[in-house]
């Protein structure tokens, strides 16, 4: 398994977005390796980066340094008509269903767009091949000529990744894909995104705050604040045993149907502000391990298991 | 026995829109005891919100209520008119909202805003009511309370807002508090602090609180009492590990199912199928059954509340075993 190329690698990738007086890092060294049919979690809260890291993964934005690799070559090098299908080959599934559907289109053109203008499906065909797309994420092709406001949240969701589907990625970054949905349609979805991943051989990098969410569906799990990747590792070993003590103090807030009556024992204060970090460690002004060392050097994101990485000076220095 | 705090029974709040009637609560009962915690639990258009808002005399036309008795310490609300309903609201009953900016003016300072709720209800000078307000503060866990009464909205993390719309709710003690998904925006460490805080609130002041969500499991570490709501009417309702652990509705019960930590990592969640219906011209019989696994031929006929064992109560013809 890790001896496989990653299909995805990006390398200290950086990005600074730049207002007028200030500038915030929003990711900083971002490390990551994507194996071929490996879904990947990535959690973390608010302003952690992980949309951020998605969208560079993805094309929509560019990084400010550090190198992105697809199937070992340098995305630059993919230029070109010829390099046309695997430009196309990540896609990205958006969170809002209502905010990501053109309300002035109908499904058939929403979905039939992309492939027809890059060549992919001849106009003809262009029909044809909607149904089929439709109806592999569990809509009824006959709808095709309706309107975005016509579906229900479950149903635009799938019009989503119809959209994507089009195109024949083998890489998928669902963004929060599943964060509007009622539990009930949520289920639908997760199942959806697990059968689609079987049929189509497909690769996901699943962003998401939900860690029940992302625990259900990843083989492995990235964990970043602030910026930067805290600990990583294979899903059951890093929510059984999780080492960072950020992880912790997330793992251990998820409400569970399991834990009654509970007392919320939480961690002090919120993340602090991208447009001033804390200095060393991101956590250490609400970790309860943090000592002086924390307070000025950066943790390196280190092995500590086969698989298994966090970026905390706990597990050099003995307590 | 003294009246319960909270008592509504055979509610119906309807809404009658141009495209006809919309029964967005339909005969719904709930029980609140003093310093207890009801989850009201369902998805997008169960009603659990339009409850709340009835409750509170918050309903806009089209809608109304239409029938129902709602009793706040024994003293009926329905009938109270609009200057009665009024002065209840903020003093008797506060309510917490999903966004604090529906609480929140962003053009005052929190002092102003917070100063404002309390000689709106007492009579007391205006340095008693910022005293009141600095307390208030300081019990939802905001640090250095003095430099904040100072600040506006805008210079508050989305957790600090929705700390300073508590502080609000509970800035003249009532007897009765709303809480609307106030935590569904917030991400999972800082929503921790917040429950944390409400149970502190409501066990020491013996205020009881009715928290409003559609996730089970803030419900399952929150409240002592559960009422599941499906298309306007509460199908189950009981103690939270009695309902959590023996469901006895199958939309409990497929709820329960779907909710990913409660399965087995990549396993196929089980779901329920098809999704919720339409309110509009919602006819006899259980709304569930269209998506049932248990629908047998009384389902037509609209079921009633019945009381299947002490503390509990269930809208179902055919539970599950």
């Amino acid at each position: 398994m890790s001896t496989a190329p990653a299909l995805l690698e990006l390398r200290g990738v950086t990005k600074q977005f730049r207002a007028a007086r200030a500038a915030v890092q929003a990711l900083d060294g971002i490390h990551l390796d994507v194996r071929s049919r490996e879904v990947v979690g990535l959690v973390g809260e608010s302003g952690c980066g992980k949309s951020t890291l998605g969208r560079i993964v993805s094309r929509v934005i560019e990084p400010t340094s550090g190198e992105r690799l697809w199937k070992g070559r340098p995305y630059r090098e993919y230029e070109g008509a010829a390099s046309r299908p695997e430009r196309l080959a990540i896609q990205m599934i958006f969170q809002d269903p209502y905010a990501s559907l053109n309300p002035r289109m109908r499904i058939v053109d929403i979905v039939g767009e992309a492939p027809v203008v890059h060549g992919l499906v001849p106009r003809a065909e262009r029909e044809g091949y909607v149904a089929a797309i439709l109806e592999r994420v569990g809509l009824d092709a006959s709808l095709m000529r309706r309107f975005p406001h016509q579906f229900s949240g479950g149903q635009r969701s799938r019009i989503g990744i119809a959209r994507a589907l089009a195109v024949k990625p083998s890489f998928l970054v669902c963004d929060e894909a599943v964060a509007a949905l009622d539990v009930s349609i949520q289920a639908q979805v997760l199942n959806l995104f697990m059968r689609l991943r079987e049929e189509l051989a497909l690769t996901y990098l699943f962003i998401s705050h939900d860690l029940g969410v992302v625990r259900h569906l990843s083989d492995r799990v990235v964990v970043m604040y602030l910026g930067r990747i805290v600990e990583s590792g294979p899903t059951a070993e890093l929510y059984a045993k999780p080492n960072h003590p950020y992880t912790q103090a997330l793992i251990a807030e998820v409400p569970r149907i399991e834990a009654r009556h509970r007392a919320y024992a939480a961690i002090r204060g919120e993340i602090p502000s991208a447009l001033d970090p804390p200095k060393g460690c991101h956590f250490h002004p609400r970790c309860p391990h943090a000592f002086a060392r924390c307070r000025e050097e950066v943790p390196a994101l280190r092995r500590i298991a086969p698989g298994r990485h966090s970026a905390c000076h706990l597990n050099e220095t003995p307590p | 026995m003294s009246a319960p705090l909270l008592e509504v029974q055979g509610l119906r709040t309807h809404f009658f829109t141009r495209e006809g009637v919309v029964k967005a609560v339909d005969d719904v009962n709930l029980t609140l005891e003093r310093g207890r915690i009801l989850g009201l639990v369902g998805e997008s258009g169960s009603g659990k919100s339009m409850t709340g808002y009835s409750i509170l005399g918050l309903v806009d036309p089209p809608g109304r209520i239409v029938e129902g008795r709602i009793a706040l310490n024994g003293v009926e609300l329905t009938t109270l008119g609009e200057a009665g309903w009024r002065k209840l609201r903020g003093e008797r009953i506060a309510m917490i909202f999903q966004d604090p900016m529906m609480t929140l003016n962003p053009v005052l300072r929190i002092d102003t805003q917070m100063v404002e709720a309390v000689l709106a209800h007492q009579r007391v000078s205006r340095a008693a009511a910022l005293e009141m307000s600095r307390d208030a503060l300081a019990r939802v866990g905001i640090a250095s309370p003095d430099e904040r009464l100072r600040a506006y909205p805008h210079q508050f993390s989305g957790g600090m807002r929705q700390r300073v719309a508590i502080a609000i709710a509970i800035l003249n003690r009532p007897d009765l508090i709303i809480a609307d998904e106030p935590t569904t925006a917030l991400d999972v460490t800082v929503q921790g602090q917040i429950l944390s805080q409400m149970q502190a609130l409501c066990r020491e002041s013996g205020t009881g609180l009715i928290w409003i969500t559609h996730d089970l499991s803030v419900v399952a570490g929150l409240a002592d009492d559960i009422s599941v709501m499906y298309a306007g009417r509460v199908v189950e309702s009981g103690p939270v590990d009695d309902v959590l652990d023996h469901p006895m509705h199958p939309y409990t019960r497929g709820l329960l199912d779907s909710v990913p930590s409660h399965n087995t990592p990549g396993r196929p969640l089980a779901q329920i199928r098809g999704m919720t219906p339409s309110l509009l011209g919602l006819g006899e019989g259980c709304a569930f059954r269209t998506r049932c696994t248990r629908v047998v031929d009384g389902c037509s006929a609209t079921p009633v509340s019945r009381t299947p064992a002490t503390g509990r109560s269930l809208r179902c013809v055919n539970p599950m075993p």
